[in-house]
């Protein structure tokens, strides 16, 4: 390389960093034996001595921040969040899983049991079922509360097995079927002092359920299909389950999502051409075909990245001596692939949403508290 | 709760209650992104107890007004976050309405 005097160095252009200092604040670069560069250099004042500012401008953010939706079903859905940091992604992911709220089964009154299934296995199944129905029409039901066509949803299972069919039959969660009007059991009380009068159940219904425009053409169901207990000849069940709402923190019955999870955008760059022999043992190589051999012609077969999407970083093509200095694989440590499956009681964009908002309540409720 | 001194505002621990790393890690990074901030971090003194400890040590500014302002920060990245998202959940599906026909 030619000596070049000091003076006639080209300048970086301001405020950028030099590219190998860019490497080490935007990807992670995954070598044979670990990953490196693994934090993120939020500090603003990380390069206050070369004279480049860190700190995020809201504008910057604004103008780099993208979002682009891969895949969109009822059920799930993958997007890419691009631009933002991990510690806000992983937000989102906690508050996906734990604290969006749902309804779930939480009171099982039984009336009659003769499974072979106890009760309170029977409860906890019950529980785990997803209801799908939108728990922001709902509110909370606290200790004092009583229950009420606003907090609480009511459900009978009502199965007989014949003692003549002589075959099992299995309790579907299907079966489980919807009350409009409030619970059926009635409170044992002392005095029936006032005979004409509505008995007591369980839950004080004033308005039947039915009549609230969400509900009146579709009715509350859960997820059907789902095996509760199977009953032999002769054996029944009678109960009654309550349904109210919750936050994943406090059980995970209550947990809007099957799950939901992200894993940052994988970046597979060739430092050098591989051509021939060790292209088409690259391309052997790699489980889910990463690379592609290209004709670059007069017969020389060139290796190239076609999907570096489907990368699982399970490192196949680095693992042998020699080819990490053919081969970098890395992660882009501001790009996030988002996948969220949810158990039908809300949309998963409408769960994204939501889990945003609350975040934004969260740091609201920090700084009511601060002033 | 702020555990601070009143002589020297610039330096304090909050404590908040009922909070996880969820908004604390949140909070650390727009803490950090603030030009005003030398020192912040936060750690969770046992992780059976719902309590967190944010300390923030400014250049001057008092701490409690620097933890606001990275609150509303971190209120205006949700907000882009959530309108961004919706034009791109619209987007998507105008375009599978529009393939589809």
């Amino acid at each position: 390389m030619p000596k070049v005097s000091l003076w006639d160095l080209p300048d970086l252009p301001q405020n950028q960093l030099p590219p190998h200092l860019q490497l080490q604040k935007t990807r992670v670069v995954c070598n044979n034996d670990a990953p490196t560069h693994t934090e993120n250099i939020t500090y603003s004042g990380a390069y206050a001595a070369i004279g480049v500012d860190n700190s995020l401008r809201l504008d910057e953010f604004r103008k780099n921040f993208k979002v682009k939706v891969i895949k969109l079903s009822e059920e799930d859905m993958e997007f890419d969040l691009i631009g933002i940091d991990a510690s806000i992604a992983n937000a989102f992911r906690r508050i996906l899983i734990s604290e969006v709220p749902t309804m779930a089964i939480e009171k099982v009154l039984v009336a009659n049991s003769s499974t072979v299934v106890q009760d309170e296995v029977l409860a906890h199944r019950l529980g785990l079922i997803p209801v799908k129905v939108d728990p922001r029409l709902f509110d909370y039901m606290s200790e004092n509360d009583v229950p009420n066509e606003k907090n609480t949803i009511v459900f009978k299972l009502d199965f007989k097995c014949e003692r003549k069919s002589g075959e099992r039959r299995t309790v579907y969660s299907h079966d489980l079927k919807w009350l409009p009007f409030g619970s059926e059991y009635v409170l044992s009380t002392e005095n029936s002092s006032d005979p004409t009068s509505k008995p007591k159940t369980y839950t004080s219904f004033t308005s039947s359920q039915d009549s609230l425009p969400e509900f009146s053409n579709n009715p509350i169901t859960v997820t059907p299909g789902i095996i509760i207990t199977k009953l032999a000849p002769g054996q029944e069940v009678e109960l009654e389950a309550h349904a109210v709402k919750g936050l994943g923190k406090t059980h995970a019955k209550w947990s809007p999502v099957a799950t939901a999870w992200y894993r940052m955008l994988p970046e597979v760059v060739l430092l050098q051409d591989i051509e021939d022999e060790d292209a088409q043992k690259l391309v052997n190589k790699c489980p889910v075909n990463v690379f592609d051999i290209e004709d670059v012609g007069k017969g020389v077969k060139r290796a190239t990245v076609a999907r570096p999407r489907a990368c699982t970083l399970c490192r196949e093509c680095i693992r042998e001596p020699g080819w990490e200095e053919k081969v970098a694989l890395r992660r882009v440590k501001d790009h996030f692939i988002f996948t969220i499956e949810s158990t039908g009681a809300l949309p998963p964009e409408v769960l994204f949403t939501e889990a945003v908002k609350i975040l934004e309540d969260k740091c609201e409720s920090v700084i009511t508290e601060l002033s | 709760m702020e555990h601070g001194s009143y002589q020297d505002q610039s330096a304090s621990t909050f404590s908040l209650a009922d909070e996880d790393h969820t908004l604390a890690n949140s909070l650390r990074f727009a803490l950090n992104q603030d030009p005003r901030v030398a020192v912040c971090g936060y750690s969770i003194p046992h992780p059976s107890e719902a309590l967190v400890n944010i300390r923030v040590q400014t250049t001057g500014d008092p701490a409690k007004e620097v933890l606001k302002d990275s609150c509303q920060d971190l209120m205006m990245i949700c907000q882009h976050v959530r309108s961004t998202f919706d034009e791109a959940v619209a987007d998507f599906k105008n375009n599978r309405g529009s393939e589809s026909e």
